[in-house]
């Protein structure tokens, strides 16, 4: 099959491997301060995980606490490798579970909220 | 997944999901709804009447300012005539409240509401951070608890207010619910799970009209709300609110039920109203809960160590012939001290907190039925069971710098519902450990 492969393809194809999709983070509700105490995070997020499936709200997530936690406590953010019970997501201002969780395939542009309901006033 | 259109509406995108029901509503019928169900929370129980002031119990956190919010809006939208101010208490945390009480500051003027702001040191003449300094991390939420809980009906009985309302949520009962399922406290559940809490005095002053800093009702109108939907509803509307972690207290205890109450209801939504259903029947179930007592005024009295969703009170766990036995039992330990003092409208003598006689009643009387009864601390005149309330002895030994005196065995994890007292604490000590 990889010689009938048109050299062309297998250049567009590699482009889409480096392709970024440009999406608003978001952190609130206390989790801030999981993040440089940053709230809005304007981010790249690769297209396509390293197995080559569309980028989702897991990979996202995986992406998130790779690169954009400042703090070494995950497990405020991350519990048995979902996000942790307590924190809402919202996926342009719809809960996630409306979106199909962590399966949500992440368009351009999309906002994704994280809110902490575990912090106090 | 394609989106789904609002339940109610029909018309625009659904982008709640609702925990209790799974009914999927857009913005504006969830906002409406959201309001609807505090509003029939409020009139069903009638929390509130014409022409009353009402104090809000602010930090400046999602529930007390989702709860100024939703009140305001119902007050406007449903004639209320109540009148609405915030209350807020400085516990003195460096870090921590300074921040919230900005937030509370910037509320006041987004909703039109006087505030009250309350000091620690104003009142006990120690900041948290001073006792923190003198007591150390650990066991500091014994003082922060029974000082809070003073601080707002002291801080009430001074703007003239004989209502507190506070942002307790259905998760916040559910907690509660499940830590004194954990501890063995039983007998505390009827309180933690009322809507209303009011002391005796309360029904013995109502006719004067003059508050005094022992007759403030309480009131929790979000006892049933997910704090999901809270904070979605704050969200939603945009309001200004701050979230924080207290820098001292790990709460231990409490954030262990915090997070298996989160599980539950990642696996099952419902869950957390059913465990705050569950403590309500089996509140009704425990002998001297409300029901069960009537107008006797013994399952509704507010103590100090009341917290805002939970109490020690009428440890009946015996029936009456444990009752009497106890009753005997205080009676002579009374003799023994010398403390005896009379309160003519007391069915039972006085319960003293002399240390000694943690050990001496702990040793004699594992686990009994405590009538508590009410009357007024010797010092401060704040409401109370024991001659001195628990502030105040508290207050004693920090001032005496021995803060260590009397709250060894008190459970600290427990700031939000305070803490247990002394007398039930010698109850409690095998099974409260945390």
């Amino acid at each position: 099959m990889a010689a009938e492969v048109d050299p062309a393809e297998v250049q567009t194809e590699q482009e889409e491997d480096v392709e970024v999709i440009p999406l608003t983070v978001e952190f609130s509700g206390g989790l801030e301060m999981l993040f440089a105490d940053k709230k809005v995070h304007a981010i790249g997020l690769p297209a396509k995980t390293p197995d080559g499936k569309a980028s989702n709200i897991a990979f996202l997530v995986d992406q998130v606490c790779e690169h954009l936690m400042e703090d070494d406590r995950k497990e405020l953010f991350i519990q048995d490798d979902s996000v942790r019970p307590g924190i809402l997501v919202l996926i342009n201002d719809a809960d996630w579970e409306l979106e199909g969780e962590e399966k949500y395939e992440v368009k351009k542009g999309d906002k994704i909220m994280f809110v902490s309901t575990l912090h106090g006033g | 997944m394609a989106p789904s259109p609002c339940a109610l509406c029909h018309t625009n995108r659904a982008l709640i999901l609702r925990p209790k029901n799974h009914q999927k509503l857009c913005k504006p019928c969830f906002i409406n709804t959201f309001e609807a169900e505090i509003h029939h929370i409020i009139t069903a129980n009638k929390l509130f009447h014409r022409g009353e002031r009402i104090a809000i119990g602010a930090s400046g956190g999602k529930d007390s300012t989702v709860l100024a919010s939703v009140l305001k809006t119902l007050n406007e939208r449903y004639d209320y005539g109540v009148e609405l101010v915030l209350l807020s208490i400085d516990e003195g945390i460096k870090g921590y409240r300074d921040d919230s009480l900005e937030t509370v500051k910037r509320n006041a003027q987004q909703y039109n509401m006087p505030l009250t702001i309350l000091g620690y040191s104003e009142l006990y003449g120690w900041t948290m951070d001073q006792v923190v300094e003198q007591v150390g991390k650990k066991g500091n939420c014994t003082y922060c608890g029974v000082f809070r809980r003073q601080a707002l009906d002291r801080g009430a009985a001074k703007l003239g207010v004989q209502h507190v309302v506070t942002g307790h949520n259905a998760d916040d009962v559910a907690e509660t619910v499940l830590m004194n399922l954990l501890r063995g406290d039983l007998p505390r559940l009827s309180r933690t799970t009322s809507i209303v809490t009011s002391t005796p005095s309360a029904v013995a002053n109502a006719e004067s009209g003059v508050p005094n800093h022992t007759n403030i009702k309480r009131s929790k109108p979000l006892k049933y709300a997910y704090e999901k939907e809270i904070v979605l509803y704050a969200h939603h509307k945009q309001l200004d609110y701050f979230s924080t972690e207290c820098i001292y207290s790990p709460e231990a205890f409490r954030g262990s039920a915090r997070a298996l109450i989160k599980n539950l209801e990642r696996v099952r939504p419902s869950a957390i109203l059913d465990v705050v259903k569950s403590g309500e029947d089996m509140a009704r179930l425990i002998p001297g809960s409300d029901e069960r007592c009537g107008t006797g005024g013994c399952a509704t009295n507010t103590t100090e160590e009341a917290g805002g969703c939970g109490s020690s009170q009428g440890r009946s766990t015996g029936g009456e012939m444990a009752d009497m036995e106890k009753r005997l039992q205080q009676n002579d330990n009374a003799a023994d001290h010398g403390l005896e003092v009379e309160i003519t409208t007391m069915k039972t003598p006085r319960k003293k907190n002399a240390p000694k006689k943690a050990t001496h009643a702990s040793t004699q009387v594992p686990r009994k039925a405590v009538n508590q009864t009410m009357g007024q601390c010797t010092r401060c005149g704040y409401l109370s069971s024991q001659n001195v309330c628990k502030a105040c002895t508290l207050l004693e030994g920090l001032n005496k710098s021995r803060p260590k005196a009397s709250i060894g065995q008190v459970d600290a994890e427990d700031d939000e519902t305070s803490t247990s007292h002394l007398s039930n604490t010698m109850n409690q000590v095998g099974i409260s450990g945390d």
